[in-house]
């Protein structure tokens, strides 16, 4: 066992990765001395070189248009993109290409790419720098959206998101970097990629919930605890696909449901998971869907940020709405 | 601090001021040409064909046949066969001369308009009809005959090639020009005003990247001419990016055969990428659904007509290679099997199943996506019976 922070638990598992294949490559702006401004890559270029760990020019749509043809030639490229505000230059290579190649080749051709992306606010960054584009990606056909909430699950899934063969856009929540835990390796994941996680067990109502959203869901289950209320916590882990089993049988369960994410309100995945919860659990749920969310306006300067992001009380707000039908 | 004077005007273009045009199609342009529009080969102090007659004859027979495949292909969508189709008429030379120079492990990376790379790297022309047909988005393997599905996203693949030969570089697939590899990515005068083929060349300059960056200068990208993409020679970009740019003449098979090899051994070598552009034109419109007299000269064309990549090829083998009619009989008769093979073929391609659209999404796919093909197939099923 080793105390790990969720920075540190992405950076073994990449290390694990790299060790595992010889065709993982890592690449990105300032990933190699540097170890990436995040440290998420730090001291893996000493070890595995600079044909591995490529520090690239400073050109988003380069980046991943060159991961598609490394994958092309058998590599399983990992690319990192710096802040979540500067995926959109290669929003082209990502939805056009990367998502697309094997549907167009008939299955011929697979698309191991992993796409790392420091993504949410809190941490009093100027614009650009805090953004949540998720729903961005989850929209889009042929590619997987996963988050990690805590540092074991930032161990494991990005060694699964690795290994899939399908590409996956990888959202670490930056403001949870610091966050640790213990981690044994020698003790296989629990979950398979694309299932959530029931964090904590209650009945009275769920709360859905992913990255960096996960610790303040827990944190208003412990207060909402000492005012007798029973809260489960859902870490979805998996935004595309949805792991709609797990969600259903909460909802099931507790039969009213608040969605939390910092991704603005409209056509977020709380949309989704209110839809689909709708229509297979109708008969459940004593209550609609609730959602908090961040607001449908660009990311505010930061010394806003606290009122537009959702926080432990307007968690709490939300599942008083909930329980009051 | 500018050392210019006070009020010296600055070096700066006016935005009315005429740009440095590219020369018109009457003007003399500098290439590499080996072979004239009248069909005599000439010489060039850097590059020498070294192929014999057999092998010009050859190209004669490529040029001539993936013409005959283009214009069956033009015909299949006038006929409604097709739902568009991309012409290469124009372009045979740089195509054929061009690829014709690549070793079998040479990677290449097609817009969608390669018809006659695709010939000299084995794929079946038929395949190429499905794309334009609505029967799929690509039918081949890339990897069968190392050719890449056509990308339509202008300039797109540039970069795929770049990372395809930083590949081959980790391979430790290069560093000897004749058993080495790299690859080749075709793209267009229009594609040099994108993002992707500027950082292509940044990427293929700063890792050394085995690649070639192979442009058909063909004048237009649809009714927009190179002026609008450019004020200096194409080829001259490269030297901002640190690696050589040639310019050939592109209707000139022998020359760009010659070109594109010293490319391609340069990079195969290991000494980086090239920037070869090809001066060609497109006779034809951008696609089947263009048309090029709302904003081109008749004139025009008939200009570059005289500069024919076939002809000249054809008046070299008879005034200096003494080869007879029969053999050109034969290619036409070829051509026309060909063409009729390919008719057929276009005829009697396929329609996809009704839940084919379902399949490849991903390799492992969703519970969400399984569920919405099975929906569709029930949904489907309900009509079965029904008139």
């Amino acid at each position: 066992m080793t105390k790990i922070t969720l920075g540190k638990g992405i950076n073994a598992g990449l290390r694990a990765a790299m060790e595992a294949d010889p065709k993982v490559v890592v690449m990105g702006e300032d990933i190699g001395k540097l170890g990436g401004v995040f440290r998420v890559t730090e001291g893996l270029q000493k070890d595995f070189g600079e044909d591995r760990v490529i520090d690239t020019p400073l050109a988003e749509s380069g980046i991943i248009g060159t991961a598609v043809g490394l994958a092309l030639r058998g590599y399983r490229p990992v690319c990192e993109i710096q802040f979540d505000g500067f995926v959109f230059p290669a929003y082209d290579q990502i939805i056009s290409q990367v998502a697309k190649m094997h549907y167009r080749s008939m299955g011929r051709i697979k698309m191991p790419v992993v796409i790392r992306i420091p993504y949410g606010g809190g941490i009093g960054a100027v614009e650009h720098h805090s953004e949540s584009p998720e729903t961005l990606f989850a929209h889009v056909p042929g590619l997987k959206v996963v988050s990690c909430g805590d540092p074991v699950d930032a161990y494991w899934m990005i060694q699964q998101a690795i290994a899939s063969d399908d590409p996956v856009i990888f959202f670490e929540p930056k403001r949870r970097y610091h966050e640790k835990a213990e981690l044994d390796e020698s003790v296989p994941p629990a979950l398979p990629l694309h299932q959530a996680k029931v964090v904590r067990s209650g009945t009275d109502a769920t709360l859905f919930c992913y990255g960096p959203m996960v610790k303040t869901c827990v944190q208003a289950a412990e207060a909402a605890a000492e005012d007798g209320r029973q809260l489960e916590v859902v870490d979805l882990r998996t935004i595309s696909p949805l792991d709609l089993a797990t969600i259903f049988a909460s909802v099931r369960k507790t039969r009213r449901a608040v969605v939390v994410h910092e991704a603005p309100y409209t056509l977020g995945p709380g949309s989704e998971i209110a839809a689909r919860v709708t229509e297979e659990c109708f008969y459940h749920l004593e209550a609609p869907v609730l959602r908090v969310t961040g607001y449908d306006t660009p990311y505010p300067p930061s010394r806003m940020e606290e009122e537009y992001l959702p926080d432990l009380d307007r968690v709490l707000d939300g599942v008083d709405r909930v329980m009051e039908y | 601090m500018s050392e210019s004077m006070p009020g010296s005007a600055p070096e700066v273009f006016a935005p009315h001021e005429a740009p440095v045009s590219p020369p018109q199609a009457s003007e003399e342009v500098e290439f590499v040409q080996l072979l004239t529009p009248e069909g005599e080969r000439v010489e060039h102090p850097d590059y020498s064909f070294d192929l014999d007659d057999e092998a010009i004859k050859g190209f004669y027979r490529d040029m001539t046949l993936v013409r005959r495949i283009d214009t069956e292909a033009t015909a299949l969508q006038r006929q409604g066969e097709l739902g568009l189709w991309a012409s290469l008429l124009g372009q045979e030379a740089a195509q054929v001369g061009s690829a014709r120079s690549l070793n079998s492990k040479d990677m290449v990376f097609p817009t969608y308009r390669e018809h006659g790379v695709a010939w000299c790297q084995g794929v079946d022309p038929l395949r190429l009809l499905g794309l334009f047909r609505g029967v799929d988005q690509g039918g081949w393997d890339p990897k069968d005959n190392n050719f890449h599905l056509y990308t339509i996203v202008i300039g797109a693949q540039t970069l795929h090639a770049t990372g395809y030969a930083m590949g081959q570089q980790r391979d430790h697939a290069i560093g000897d020009a004749e058993n080495g590899e790299c690859t080749i990515a075709y793209f267009g005068d229009g594609a040099s005003s994108q993002g992707d083929v500027n950082e292509a060349f940044i990427w293929a300059s700063v890792f050394n990247a085995p690649v070639v960056f192979f442009c058909q200068n063909n004048q237009w990208a649809i009714s927009e001419p190179i002026d609008r993409q450019t004020r200096i020679p194409l080829y001259q970009r490269a030297a901002g990016f640190g690696f050589p740019g040639i310019r050939v003449d592109g209707n000139d098979v022998l020359a760009t055969y010659a070109v594109t090899q010293q490319a391609t051994k340069r990079a195969r070598e290991g000494s980086g990428p090239t920037l070869v552009e090809a001066y060609t034109y497109r006779m034809g419109a951008h696609t089947t659904s263009d048309d090029p007299t709302k904003y081109r000269l008749s004139e025009d064309l008939e200009h570059w007509k005289l500069k024919d990549p076939i002809q000249r090829v054809r008046a070299y083998l008879t005034r200096s290679a003494g080869v007879d009619q029969d053999f050109f009989g034969e290619v036409d008769a070829e051509a026309d099997k060909i063409a009729a093979e390919l008719r057929a073929g276009c005829l009697s391609l396929p329609n996809p199943e009704l839940t084919d659209f379902f399949q490849h999404v991903y390799v492992e796919e969703t519970p969400q996506l399984a569920e919405q093909r099975e929906q569709f197939a029930a949904y489907a099923a309900s009509f079965e019976g029904e008139g």
